[in-house]
């Protein structure tokens, strides 16, 4: 048996629908919300602040911290325990990882930047779905940093090589599946980000990564336009 | 030859190229990659001749010398007051900064600013590690009395004040407020007349909302003329965004 036809009906190379908004939180010093399919993460950005406990500051550059969360209701149905778990630690360092590969805090010692990004829905890829939102709203706090970040899953499905799997196929079972969430810096091509669940030959690896790659100029096409929507510049 | 990707004052997102080649130079905010000048940092762009700047649309306030600001007392130490100045560092107010009394050692230092009191001060020094000490020893500088706080992002303060402050002097002379402007994004107004204090309140945001367009001035006119039904003046001609 072969996977002959994706199981919501997307083409092998299309990412699900997306949404993307900036500047959705008042409090924070940049906010960002970043849908994909049933995926929905919202980022906000606190900072340049003081750093405590003081034993963390860096007296040479300012820290970025990321905080992924998923919410209760969030998950398949089922509750998902709320509070840090090893998961989310997981998740969190990756972003800060994947995010920090673009910022200059070089202008802030002693200081920290903290990134909250919660989700209220999540249907696979959320760490991806975190990364963009993230970065659009690090841009949008007005942060330093040479690049947008992007963020796709790629992967095979049985035999087909397919972006941004949803969870259906991800849990699929009628053959192997891998799953490689990768970071990219869309103006440079750089990855950041590179992870893999699942099994996958090593020659597909490479033609996984390109179209990783075409993916995450859609992407950053979404990024830039809800950017500029911020400050009345429709460009569509 | 090299070639200019964007317009004058076009709003850029990071990593957006702005030119190629190396006939551009890039200057505050933008980096070269290779030939290319790319953005780095959200912005408007601005160019100068051979140099491509960005104006910066967003940011928290950094602590520079001899800049005027509202500082929120959020303690008291033996020597001084720590304050918040709405960046990522606070500062601190010697006792001998902040007056010409005598102040003998044991004295109670909230008889003079207490906690959550809002002071406008001066920065005199900055070091390298964003230690900031502020001093009270200049004109203008005082504690200030009721009014309200309005929270505006630090690099749209140029804009609020205008040129050669005709922007906040319109506001003043359209609403009778009293207005003080500090550089770290905190503007203190205050009226006798409450309803005017909401007009200004009111204008000090849209200016904000709408700092990085152009004809800002007649609108901020229009928009006091409507709420005050009165005819307001400018001041002097204010049309350019002004720098940091």
């Amino acid at each position: 048996m072969t996977y002959a036809k994706r199981l919501d009906g997307r083409n092998w190379t299309e990412l699900r629908p997306i949404e993307a908004e900036v500047g959705i939180i008042d409090n924070a010093t940049g906010s960002a919300k970043f849908k994909i399919g049933k995926t929905v993460a919202y980022a906000a950005v606190y900072g340049p602040r003081e750093l405590y406990p003081r034993f963390l500051q860096d007296p040479k550059k300012g820290l970025l911290r990321c905080h992924y969360n998923m919410m209760p209701f969030s998950g398949q149905g089922d509750r998902v325990k709320p509070g840090p778990n090893r998961r989310s630690r997981e998740i969190s360092l990756v972003m800060t990882n994947a995010l920090m590969s673009v910022l200059d805090l070089s202008q802030f010692p002693n200081a920290v930047v903290d990134v909250f990004v919660e989700f209220t829905q999540t249907d696979a890829g959320s760490r991806c779905a975190g990364i963009c939102a993230a970065s659009m709203a690090l841009a949008d706090a007005g942060i330093i940093m040479k690049d947008l970040v992007t963020a796709v899953a790629v992967g095979k499905v049985d035999d087909k090589l397919v972006v941004d799997l949803d969870y259906q196929e991800e849990a699929y079972e009628g053959g192997d599946v891998a799953d490689i969430p990768v970071g990219i810096l869309p103006n440079s091509g750089k990855i950041c980000l590179l992870q893999m669940d699942g099994k996958l030959p090593p020659a597909d690896l490479p033609k996984a990564l390109e179209l990783a790659k075409e993916a995450s100029k859609k992407i950053y096409d979404v990024q830039k336009k809800a950017l500029l929507k911020k400050f009345g510049v429709d460009r569509s | 030859m090299g070639k200019l990707l964007v317009q004058e004052k076009e709003i850029v997102v990071p990593g957006q190229q702005v030119a190629e080649g190396m006939d551009y130079v890039p200057g505050y905010g933008t980096y070269r990659e290779g030939e290319n000048i790319l953005a780095g940092r959200l912005g408007l762009v601005a160019i100068e001749g051979r140099m491509l700047k960005l104006i910066p649309l967003a940011g928290r306030y950094i602590p520079k010398r001899n800049d005027t600001v509202i500082g929120r007392v959020i303690d008291v130490t033996m020597s001084g007051w720590r304050m918040d100045l709405n960046s990522a560092y606070s500062a601190l107010l010697n006792v001998k900064d902040a007056t010409n009394e005598f102040i003998p050692k044991s004295a109670d230092l909230t008889q003079l600013f207490n906690f959550g009191d809002y002071v406008v001060t001066k920065i005199i020094n900055v070091t390298p590690q964003f230690l900031v000490d502020l001093t009270m020893k200049a004109p203008g500088l005082y504690k200030l009395p009721e009014g309200r706080i309005i929270s505006v992002t630090p690099v749209k303060i140029p804009r609020v004040i205008g040129k050669r402050g005709s922007m906040v002097s319109m506001i003043k002379n359209a609403t009778g407020c009293q207005i003080t402007v500090g550089q770290n994004g905190l503007v203190w107004v205050h009226g006798r007349e409450p309803a005017m204090e909401l007009i200004a309140d009111k204008t000090i945001r849209m200016i904000e909302e709408q700092a990085h367009t152009s004809g800002l001035t007649e609108r901020v006119k229009a928009f006091l003329e409507e709420q005050t039904g009165k005819t307001v003046e400018v001041p002097r001609e204010d049309e350019e965004y002004q720098e940091v």
